[in-house]
């Protein structure tokens, strides 16, 4: 067998890092951060416990970036960003990218409209750079601030509405990518309806002093821990991008089958990070293109796996890939070069040397139940 | 059949006459977490000691199951590729992986007993 030892050196840790461990989490580096890959009852039972009641992740590695600003403020982010933050309500949010002068995808995130300005959550691995790239284009009229006091919490699953409107009232009222304040123990904490697993849920926005009790209301409501493990499962089977992986700088969004994220004004009027690309590739299509993939088999296709067509030809790659607990058979992303990127399509993955066949297949693998 | 003899790979292996038993430890499913895919090898193929013989995959990752000796393949364990989960459940009894005819008794013998395989997983922990 081959298994590795890992050395861990210089690692950021949220503020949750004890209480996992007491939760018996097995740790490992990423983005800077030792997080949990899983805790003791492992990555299947995490995922179907997810499904089936409530789990919630620590997602505090990731960016709580705040900016405040008028209207100049939304104009220099909509360089950047091909949302339509202009016409975007206070309390709603959004999924979108950053957005480098190729049109490639340096990060994608959520952006809430707030009262004085936005919220972006940003990917751990990523939230230098983005600040960086966001920060070149404000002027000294508006202020931004990475809020790492603040800790963040994904409670997701059917029944994450029913705990979370126990201990605080209000929570079932929000839709599917709207958020609110709410009180809390004293503290005024913010709230959204969202998530990447699929299911219905909550982001949670709150202090790093009073997570701890918070997270101790959840599991005395069997609410579980869930490592990036499940995560990641979770996620490609709702067919959702990870950034690193299926998405990069050499991507945009129109490859990334994420065309749907650009706004239709947006689209037309133009004025973002290559725009004159994105739209010629909306009106032509782009040579490749993102697509969900069934292996046949059990075999699993993993990031990196070179894609075939039926007659043998090299035709794309694997991004992600793994076991789908809740469609109980492999599912993969990857990138086919267009022609043969229609469901159903036979292609050939090639495993160890050996090749296995597969279709494209739609996404998500998992369908979605969000409150709308 | 013979006592269990474990490899650093963590792959233990039983003999039977020349006819040797191969399969993961428990301590290396523990270590793995969800098995979800099995691969064994086919009926006939040379395998050398340490040389990768199966490939088992779980949630988090794939790695090569190498034979703690060297052989001929007679039996790879179709159950376990249909079931890759049994793995987990029963890894050094029913879950056994590939059974193959040995050359080398000596191979056998210079592998860790139970006890021993014990105290380096202790020693070292992965």
């Amino acid at each position: 067998m081959g298994l590795t030892r890992r050395v861990i050196m210089n690692v950021q840790k949220t503020a949750l890092y004890d209480y996992h461990k007491n939760l018996g989490a097995k740790f490992v580096p990423f983005a800077g951060y030792e997080m949990p890959i899983q805790y003791k009852d492992g990555i299947v039972k995490e995922h179907i416990s997810t499904r089936t009641h409530a789990g919630f992740f620590d997602v505090s590695h990731m960016g709580q970036f705040f900016l405040e600003g008028d209207d100049t403020l939304t104009v220099a982010l909509e360089k950047i960003i091909p949302a339509d933050l202009k016409s975007l309500k206070i309390n709603h949010l959004k999924y979108s990218f950053l957005l480098n002068n190729e049109g490639g995808i340096i990060d994608d995130l959520i952006i809430t409209k707030t009262e004085k300005g936005f919220c972006v959550i940003l990917n751990a691995a990523c939230k230098e750079n983005d600040i960086k790239q966001i920060s070149q284009l404000l002027t000294k009229n508006h202020k931004y601030l990475l809020n790492n006091d603040l800790s963040l919490i994904a409670l997701q699953g059917p029944k994450s509405v029913e705990i979370l409107e126990k201990l605080i009232s209000g929570v079932k009222n929000l839709k599917f990518m709207t958020g609110s304040h709410f009180k809390h123990e004293g503290e005024n904490i913010y709230i959204t309806r969202s998530g990447y697993t699929g299911e219905d849920g909550f982001e949670i926005s709150i202090s790093n002093k009073k997570v701890e009790k918070f997270i101790d209301y959840l599991t005395l409501n069997k609410v579980k821990p869930i490592g990036l493990g499940a995560r990641d499962t979770l996620r490609l089977e709702a067919g959702l991008c990870l950034y690193g992986h299926d998405l990069n700088e050499q991507i945009n969004p129109v490859e990334a089958n994420l065309k749907w994220a650009i706004a239709k004004k947006r689209k037309e009027a133009g004025g973002f990070n290559g725009w004159e690309k994105i739209k010629s590739l909306l009106a032509n299509g782009s040579e490749k293109i993102r697509v969900g993939i069934k292996p046949d088999g059990k075999v699993i296709a993993r990031e990196n796996t070179k894609i075939y067509s039926s007659d043998n030809n090299e035709i794309g790659f694997v991004t992600s890939g793994t076991f789908g607990p809740s469609v109980n058979a492999p599912v993969a992303m990857g990138y086919v070069k267009s022609e043969f990127s229609g469901i159903g399509t036979s292609i050939q993955l090639e495993v160890r040397g050996k090749k296995y066949g597969g279709k494209i297949s739609e996404l998500p693998f998992y369908k979605k139940s969000y409150v709308k | 059949m013979s006592e269990k003899k474990f490899s650093k790979k963590h792959e233990w292996v039983s003999l039977d006459g020349d006819l040797a038993t191969v399969g993961i430890t428990k301590h290396a499913t523990e270590m793995l977490g969800d098995i979800v895919f099995v691969e064994v090898p086919d009926v006939g193929k040379a395998v050398e000691k340490e040389g990768q013989a199966a490939v088992v995959e779980s949630t988090k990752a794939a790695s090569d199951v190498y034979s703690p000796v060297s052989g001929e393949i007679t039996e790879g364990n179709k159950a376990i590729a249909d079931d890759p989960g049994s793995v987990n459940t029963d890894p050094e009894g029913a879950s056994w992986f590939f059974k193959l005819k040995i050359k080398d008794k000596g191979e056998y013998d210079s592998l860790m007993s139970k006890d021993e395989y014990d105290k380096f997983c202790k020693e070292n922990p992965s």
